[in-house]
């Protein structure tokens, strides 16, 4: 029988999903997503977790709730640093350590620490340790590991090429593109990408966008030498990976000017961004030619709401452009 | 000479005004956080920023109109929010139109060069490092003298006679510490203040309870911010033991870890191997290590939407099961009232006594 490795539709899903989803694939494991967020998910999530926890973390808590007892293995990696120089959330550093103490009756977790400063082959090895845990030989991992690492710059490359997550792994399943259509604006989204892309908890905030002609440029789809060069106006440098970027893509987008608009999506609750969404609205007092909004979402965000502010923000650039033209 | 401030952490301020003014600087000595502070804080601090950030920031903003042009504080390495706190506070205030400069105090051991310059900013009258070593070496004397004072205070509290007692001679030999200037004079004013402090009429059989408390370190330091909970649990008849003071948080940030904090560290193994930043890691192995100590209870203090005590929050139930003592966690903010609060801690202390009586005839 086949190990079945589960794996929670939350929080780093967006990004490494396909890589993952390629290592297990190739150790002759099935890969088990927990789905689409829903609201019975929520629910789950907000009833396990710390009322204090953020948004995305009660979410995440809600997935794994959904894997528990459909899976042999939970793989719930933790993820300290993958670029040399910044780490994640201390949320995500404590991730594993916080759903195995919640939950009594769980599978196993595969909670491989993730940190690059390690040394040169830290990532091969961490991957190794995951591996090894479902009792697969060191030369299949290995193999594995490549076509994993093969898969992920192949995910990111369509990400630069200006695809949303889900429909790059869309393209990698399916390996046809979704249309594409132009739109009248082009605006910005930065936010954390398990807010952003999750359908549900962002309240379909691209979706909307999109069905209102808006074009939307996230922070995945933004060169990233050109984000680590960008300079911040920071004494220090922010300590969180995801934070980091929003910051550096926020500054990138203002000096460019290539944009009609930045949304901020921010979830109640976030440590991080108590900060970060401070220095952006700093930054967009600076730069006031490029129309700025912070929307702040939580797990009783509703659709009305969220719509509104949407349109008369869309509304008011076009009357801006209108008036500039 | 440069006018400078600092944030108000409990007492300490008597040492570091000492220091301050024994290096050339003219002090701006910050106010006790109070309502004042808070309203300040929390109307120009961003709203989700934790409670420290909202009272520091109110802190200096009643200090800068008296023409602050320095403000010294800590930094941090991460990946706790709090290291960036120095940076957000300079930028606002930068905003409010006070032209301000924060000094910012990494630990030396990771940047010795960026420490030693901060130092000759603090130097106006370009003394030697032999003399200010000789300054520090007094203002540290000093701040241990205060937190054994407060130590002892804890012990005291729950077994005075009159009560309020402790608290006014506390209040009134920390002016004796506080004349205190060279190093004799700091020991026989801290001899003689221990001294006082052990005479307030106690009872010794009173049965008094040991509670823990951790937590973050600048709501567990500061009294104001955290409703003086300790004083509070001590008119219960409970002991507290603190897992804090600021010197063991001075020592385990600039020297070497101590062994307490290593062994903390290897408390909290089986339950959170990772280094979270803050104090995450130091609340999960204190509640073992109290819990190992037969401490009735613990109670955690964070600030609301502190990351790293949230994360400690979701694990310390399982640690409080499995070694069989009861937690107790507080969120502190704005909005936290003192009322509320005694009434959770009054109630707390009965289930541990009852807990307590139940385990005892057995």
């Amino acid at each position: 029988m086949t190990a079945r490795v589960g794996i929670p539709c939350s929080l780093l899903y967006f990004l490494y999903y396909p890589t993952w989803k390629t290592f297990f694939k190739e150790l002759g494991a099935e890969v088990i997503p927990s789905g689409d967020t829903t609201r019975e998910i929520l629910d789950l999530g907000v009833k396990e977790a710390l009322a204090d926890a953020c948004v995305p973390i009660k979410l995440y808590f809600g997935h794994v709730q959904v894997l528990i007892g459909r899976v042999d293995y939970l793989f719930i990696p933790r993820v300290v640093c993958l670029n040399k120089e910044t780490t994640y959330c201390p949320k995500f550093l404590g991730l594993p350590d916080m759903i195995r103490h919640t939950f009594r009756k769980i599978p196993p977790l595969i909670d491989v620490r993730m940190d690059v400063r390690e040394g040169w082959n830290a990532l091969a090895k961490a991957y190794e340790q995951a591996g090894l845990a479902l009792g697969v030989p060191r030369g299949t991992i290995a193999r594995a590991f490549r076509k994993a690492m093969a898969a992920e710059r192949r995910f990111f490359s369509l990400l630069q090429d200006g695809w949303q997550p889900l429909e790059a792994m869309h393209i990698l399943t399916a390996g046809t593109p979704p249309h594409k259509r132009k739109g009248r604006l082009v605006f910005a989204v930065l936010g954390y990408p398990y807010l952003i892309y999750d359908q549900y908890i962002s309240v379909g905030v691209l979706a909307r966008l999109k069905k209102m002609g808006v074009e939307v440029i996230t922070v995945e789809n933004l060169p990233l030498r050109a984000l680590y060069r960008q300079s911040v106006h920071l004494d220090k440098r922010l300590f969180w990976t995801l934070g980091d970027l929003v910051m550096r893509a926020a500054h990138y987008l203002f000096r460019h000017r290539r944009i009609d608009g930045i949304i901020h999506l921010t979830a109640f609750g976030c440590g991080p961004d108590s900060l970060v969404s401070k220095f952006l609205e700093m930054t967009a007092h600076e730069n006031q030619s490029v129309p700025f909004m912070s929307l702040s979402i939580d797990e009783h965000s509703g659709e009305a709401g969220i719509a509104t502010r949407l349109e008369a923000f869309v509304d008011m650039v076009c009357r801006k452009k209108e008036v500039c033209l | 000479m440069p006018r400078i401030t600092f944030p108000h952490v409990a007492e300490s301020y008597r040492s570091f005004k000492m220091l301050m003014e024994d290096l050339g600087n003219e002090v701006i000595l910050p106010p006790r956080p109070s309502k004042h502070t808070l309203d300040l804080g929390v109307r120009y601090a961003p709203e989700f920023a934790c409670f420290p950030v909202k009272i520091l920031l109110g802190t200096y903003l009643e200090t800068c109109p008296k023409g602050v042009e320095l403000i010294v504080t800590s930094g941090g390495v991460g990946p706790c929010r709090a290291g960036h706190y120095a940076q957000l506070h300079k930028k606002i205030l930068h905003s409010l139109g006070y032209p301000v400069d924060i000094v910012v105090f990494e630990p030396p051991r990771l940047y010795p060069l960026d420490f030693l310059h901060n130092i000759q900013r603090l130097n106006p009258h370009r003394m030697s490092y032999r003399a200010i070593y000789e300054c520090i070496r007094r203002a540290w004397r000093k701040l241990q003298a205060l937190d054994n004072l407060e130590k002892l205070t804890h012990k005291v509290r729950p077994r005075e006679t009159i009560r309020g007692a402790t608290t006014r001679t506390y209040r009134r030999v920390l002016e004796w510490i506080d004349r205190a200037y060279t190093l004799a004079e700091i020991e026989e004013a801290e001899r003689s203040a221990l001294e006082e402090l052990r005479k307030v009429p106690q009872d010794p059989a009173r049965d008094v309870l040991k509670v823990g408390i951790v937590g973050e370190v600048y709501v567990l330091l500061e009294p104001a911010s955290n409703l003086e909970i300790e004083e509070t649990l001590g008119n219960l008849g409970v002991e507290v033991e603190r897992s804090l003071f600021l010197t063991g948080w001075t020592r385990d940030n600039t020297w070497a870890e101590t062994t307490e904090g290593l062994t903390v560290k290897e408390a909290a193994l089986p339950y959170l191997p990772e280094l979270l930043g803050g104090h995450g890691r130091d609340s999960i192995g204190n509640t073992v290590l109290y819990a190992k100590r037969g401490f009735d209870g613990v109670i955690q203090l964070a600030p609301f939407t502190c990351i790293p005590e949230i994360v400690a929050r979701t694990i310390l139930p399982r640690v409080s099961e499995e070694h069989n003592i009861p937690v107790l966690t507080f969120f502190l903010d704005e909005q936290t009232g003192k009322a509320g609060m005694t009434t959770r801690l009054e109630a707390f202390v009965d289930l541990m006594r009852r807990k307590k009586a139940i385990r005892r005839p057995a």
